[in-house]
């Protein structure tokens, strides 16, 4: 009761700076619409590979690896904010508060979630007059798959902050995470494309996982296998995650 | 109230030691304080010396190498939880939120401490108007002046109206207007009964603003008791004579009388401790005249806390606070 009370607070707190700094706001949607625009129609062709996955919809392949594209950086950069937030003494003074150490982390978390599925359902909008087709059931539950990956992203990216205290070391371990997930997630072209060695890489990053499932719903086949697998092992890692972050947050920022 | 007549904190043998690439360093090294309920406690040293490690274990956000201790009558290891529903802390560099306006800070802190929102906004007006921010309310923190952040920093600290508040370097950085100021806010909040630990490097804070002191210096206490107290240890009053470079001459002269406690030369001045200045100083030219030494300069003062850090520890915490 107690948690979800100091998570509520934490989180509209968040919430309130974040919407009063409407220049991230505009960015953050800014972002998926220049892919839209300036990078779908070089799809449109490619379509015609040998090798694209079957009943090839351009945007069908390729939204649902924005969606996962704005997750995995989007997520990864929230802790930039916590950093100003420890410089300002922000955290400090909370932390000598009774507050919760977990709805520290929840709250800020689900605010990124919050604002994540806002720049998503902004770009599966958008992108229905591209030709993307939709199955509103499975969209939802692709929208749900995708604010697990925003709960493994947005605390692993609080934690590193808290572990890194500054820009300088923080932009640069971010980008050298990140960058190789989202490449091997398949984010851009779908992995089939991609020689027997890089498939096997792929397999490794849990991304992909995800990336798969979430195409498979935007293909509207709910049975397929890699739905499942996708959102358990999105699940187990966005518990790995609030596990690890919460310690990093109980513990002091000395 | 039972706790009325136990400390507000109470610590002992407190260490705090920090690994770096070169090595341990000890910042806190054995420290016993007593601050009791209702007063203002000052912690006075110079920067390095451990005060604001002290506060930050105290305050429960760092752990100590050693020691015990009991804050707000909770003990420090074992309930930490306690302890933070008793206190107010406000760090030396603040904590509020540039984009965020005052009165949103006010009221987030008060629901923090499990005030309702009607109560936490209720509780903002008032501290809003003790603090003459009243029209600064809804204008965001980093619009504000040093003074005008630094009272809201103390609004934010004793919201919830805690039993004792720690204040890390409250003034420091604000202009002679903006310290007075605040000096009143923080002896307003001895009026209603909340105890007061702060730390700072001003001499002149310490004496005129705090009850009781302790003296810290490279981890360790030096000297503590009120600011009457710490200055009568310093044997009686301080002479400072210039007699144009001739001090040796001058320091032979003088030294052997009885009442000069200790004669020391600093600079081209020399200083000496003597038991009762009105009568010294006039004996003390005869004497210089006598020896046909020129006197060029000779002042009296009351021994000041300066005086009483520089027998503790050897150096001026002029020269050694930032």
């Amino acid at each position: 009761m107690k948690l979800a009370r100091d998570t509520w607070l934490i989180f509209e707190r968040s919430m309130w700076l974040t919407l009063h700094n409407p220049v991230w706001v505009v960015f953050g949607l800014m972002m998926p619409f220049l892919y839209l625009v300036l990078f779908g129609p070089l799809l449109e062709s490619i379509t015609r590979t040998p090798g694209f996955p079957a009943g090839g919809n351009a945007y069908n392949v390729f939204v649902p690896g924005l969606l996962i594209q704005i997750a995995l950086f989007g997520g990864s950069f929230v802790g930039f904010g916590l950093i100003a937030e420890l410089r300002s003494g922000v955290v400090e003074r909370m932390q000598v508060t009774p507050v919760s150490r977990l709805a520290m982390l929840l709250g800020r978390s689900l605010r990124d979630v919050v604002i994540l599925l806002a720049q998503a359902i902004f770009l599966v909008v958008i992108a229905i007059p591209f030709g993307l087709h939709i199955d509103l059931p499975a969209v939802i539950v692709a929208l749900g798959l995708l604010a697990l990956v925003g709960l493994v992203m947005a605390p692993f990216s609080y934690a590193l902050a808290l572990f890194s205290k500054n820009e300088d070391a923080f932009a640069p371990m971010v980008n050298a995470i990140a960058m190789p997930l989202l490449l091997l997630s398949g984010i851009l072209l779908p992995m089939q494309l991609a020689p027997e060695w890089l498939r096997t890489i792929a397999a490794f990053d849990p991304f992909s996982h995800g990336v798969d499932a979430i195409r498979a719903l935007f293909n509207g086949s709910f049975g397929d296998p890699s739905v499942g697998g996708g959102v358990v092992i999105t699940a187990v890692l966005a518990v790995l995650s609030l596990y690890a972050a919460s310690r990093a947050f109980g513990r002091s920022v000395a | 109230m039972a706790e009325q007549a136990t400390a507000m904190v109470e610590t002992h043998d407190l260490r705090r030691t920090f690994k770096s690439r070169t090595g341990a360093v000890e910042a806190v090294r054995g420290v016993d304080l007593r601050v009791e309920a209702g007063e203002i406690f000052g912690f006075l040293g110079p920067n390095g010396a451990g005060k604001t490690t002290t506060l930050r274990m105290l305050a429960t956000l760092i752990s100590p190498t050693a020691g015990e201790a009991r804050v707000a009558g909770h003990d420090l290891l074992r309930e930490p939880g306690k302890v933070r529903e008793q206190i107010g802390y406000v760090a030396q560099g603040g904590g509020t939120d540039p984009a965020m306006t005052g009165r949103g800070e006010l009221v987030i802190q008060g629901r923090l401490f499990g005030m309702s929102r009607t109560v936490a906004e209720k509780r903002a007006v008032e501290v809003l108007d003790s603090l003459e921010l009243t029209d600064a309310a809804d204008r965001t923190t980093g619009t504000y002046s040093g003074g005008m952040r630094r009272r809201l920093d103390i609004g934010i600290g004793m919201i919830h109206r805690p039993r004792l508040l720690f204040l890390d370097e409250p003034t420091t950085g604000l202009d002679p207007q903006a310290r007075a100021n605040l000096w009143d806010e923080i002896r307003k909040l001895r009026e209603t009964g909340t105890t007061v630990f702060l730390t700072t490097h001003y001499l002149e804070e310490a004496d005129a603003l705090c009850d009781r002191l302790a003296i810290i210096d490279h981890g360790k206490i030096v000297a503590r008791g009120t600011s009457d107290e710490l200055k009568s240890q310093v044997a009686g009053d301080v002479v400072t004579l210039g007699v144009g470079g001739a001090n040796d001459a001058a320091l032979s002269v003088v030294s052997s009388q009885p009442f000069v406690r200790e004669a020391s030369v600093e600079g081209d001045l020399i200083r000496l401790y003597v038991d009762n200045g009105d009568s010294a100083v006039p004996q003390l030219l005869r004497l210089l005249d006598g020896a046909g030494l020129v006197t060029q300069t000779i002042s009296l003062n009351r021994p000041s806390l300066d005086d009483v850090f520089l027998r503790q520890t050897g150096r001026s915490l002029r020269d050694t606070a930032a």
